[in-house]
């Protein structure tokens, strides 16, 4: 098996990987090898060709494929070095990636430092449990998206939608504009957990309906999609008797959640959040295992890529710093959420300097106030209009709270 | 007075506006915009809304590019929009800005390409 040496490996070449990559570079390090498994940079983006990308980072309204050209453009006027159709299957704790492509074989790789950047994957049709028969027709929304986006294929003309996430707003919208009719979008939960601006330009321009509290039931057709049940459900997430309607339809798009896809992490062996499904990390998106680092949706799963881009980043840049021995881990605070509050990233705080902490809410809440403590100490009170679980929030721990404290917990939740 | 709910599409925070109209339907005043684009948002879309359309062209070489229309067009336009973009063939090479239709369904706005290829 060939062997070679590469002071930084990134695992995944889409907008985390790529930003990371960017950022190493432009902190001095040149010795960077990018591994993506599909055929070019940009990873999911490149499906997402609708608009409304890039207002944070570039203050103009990008689509995916133009957000994701320039993060490629900037990787390639640095001549970072890159491999395409390159799949990584092996990571060890010990920081040796196992790849393999057509054009190298079997490969491993000595990396001084390692970025995770593989992104996230969509909650399978296996994974919710529906019940009835199996036949063609049931896609989650993303392989939807790229069947149009990318192949200019339509799966369907009568269409139903199962959970209201981004793509599967995004998703009504496009089969809508291709001639499709989606006749109904329907959300188990009481809210949905997109974005209000996709419900408003994707279902309400089109007169969709966003069908609150309810569910698929049971799938009809032999041979191709026939019609689905849908029934409303109670607050336990019950189907309530009576209220099933049936729907004749020949596609049923899921949009039901995204998982990070960690199962090289799982392998490394690095700790994991049971919450947020991707690595426990510190400030610098350091996992605990040393010089192995985690940026973008295979941390967390985010709302905007810009935020991805931001966070891989502090990735990289942090990696650089690991490998020239800067990387100081003066304080051990660990972040304690209330289940209100259901996460935040960093989980773990090593450094006394001012840190951003990301985090989403467990449903919706109005007129609450986000509350740092530190034991009994109120460091910082933080009033909100309205917080929803389809929306990361952010609060920035103080450099001078964190010097004070030194070791220890602070916790961060709501309260009236 | 006459109230309207929208909720703003500029930017991701997707703020929750009221717009109030006077007897004669002319706008009076407009909150819940976190920023000024909110107002002028809430006024186009209440006298003539505009969207963005994105969809994808058929290359020469059978593959397709994403495009876009290169400003907003009225929203009474889009599917008119869309019936010229399926109907357009884009050349086998396309690089991003280029301009795939010229003037789409009358509204004096380009399609342009959003992705490389």
């Amino acid at each position: 098996m060939k062997q070679i040496e590469k002071e930084l490996v990134i695992i995944g070449g889409g907008p985390a990987g790529l930003a990371a990559a960017v950022a190493a570079y432009d902190k001095g390090l040149r010795d960077i090898l990018i591994l993506e498994r599909d055929v070019a940079l940009g990873g999911i983006l490149r499906q997402c060709i609708h608009n409304g990308f890039g207002l944070h980072r570039f203050g103009e309204e990008l689509t995916g494929p133009e957000y994701a050209a320039r993060y490629e453009q900037q990787v390639k006027e640095r001549g970072i070095p890159y491999m395409t159709e390159t799949m990584v299957t092996e990571l060890r704790a010990d920081r040796t990636v196992v790849a393999r492509s057509a054009a190298m074989g079997i490969f491993e790789i000595k990396a001084g430092a390692v970025i995770l950047a593989m992104g996230c994957r969509e909650r399978p049709k296996g994974a919710l449990g529906i019940a009835g028969t199996r036949p063609a027709g049931i896609y989650t929304a993303g392989t939807a998206q790229k069947f149009v986006n990318m192949k200019g294929m339509m799966p369907g003309k009568e269409v139903v939608i199962l959970g209201s996430g981004d793509i599967g707003l995004i998703m009504a919208r496009r089969m809508t504009l291709e001639g499709a009719r989606v006749k109904a979008v329907c959300e188990l939960m009481p809210y949905s957990g997109g974005l209000a601006r996709n419900i408003e330009q994707c279902l309400n321009d089109f007169d969709i309906p966003l069908l609150l509290s309810h569910t698929v039931i049971d799938i009809h057709g032999k041979e191709r999609l026939e019609a689905v049940t849908i029934a409303k459900v109670d607050e336990r997430r019950r189907p309530i008797p009576g209220t099933e309607q049936t729907i004749p339809c020949d596609t049923l798009l899921l949009s039901c959640g995204l998982i990070p896809e960690n199962e090289l992490t799982a392998q490394a062996g690095v700790p994991m959040d049971r919450i947020t499904n991707g690595a426990l990390v510190d400030g610098d998106r350091q996992t605990e295992i040393p010089g192995v680092f985690a940026c973008g949706n295979v941390l967390h799963v985010h709302d905007l890529v810009d935020y991805v881009s931001e966070e891989a980043a502090i990735a990289g840049e942090a990696a650089v710093r690991f490998l020239r021995g800067e990387s100081k881990k003066s304080i051990l605070v660990s972040v304690k959420t209330d289940g209100k509050v259901r996460y935040t990233v960093p989980q773990i705080l090593t450094e006394a300097k001012d840190t951003r902490l990301y985090f989403r809410v467990s449903d919706v809440f109005r007129g609450k106030k986000i509350v740092l403590k530190a034991g009994d100490r109120v460091l910082l009170e933080k009033k909100t209009v309205k917080l929803a679980p389809g929306e990361m929030e952010t609060v920035t721990v103080k450099a001078e709270w964190l010097s004070e404290l030194a070791e220890g917990e602070i916790s961060i939740s709501l309260s009236d | 007075m006459k109230e309207r709910n929208l909720t703003c599409i500029v930017c991701p925070r997707g703020c929750a506006l009221t717009v109030r109209f006077d007897g004669a339907g002319k706008i009076t005043s407009v909150e819940g915009n976190a920023c000024k684009r909110g107002v002028v948002y809430a006024e186009k879309e209440c006298t003539h809304p505009e969207r963005t359309v994105t969809s994808t062209v058929r290359t020469e070489g059978g593959a397709v590019v994403a495009v876009k229309t290169a400003t907003t067009v009225p929203k009474e336009k889009v599917f008119a929009v869309m019936k010229e973009i399926n109907a357009a063939r884009a050349p086998r090479s396309v690089s991003i800005g280029d301009v795939i239709i010229e003037n789409v369904a009358g509204t004096g706005v380009a399609v342009v390409a959003t992705a490389n290829i």
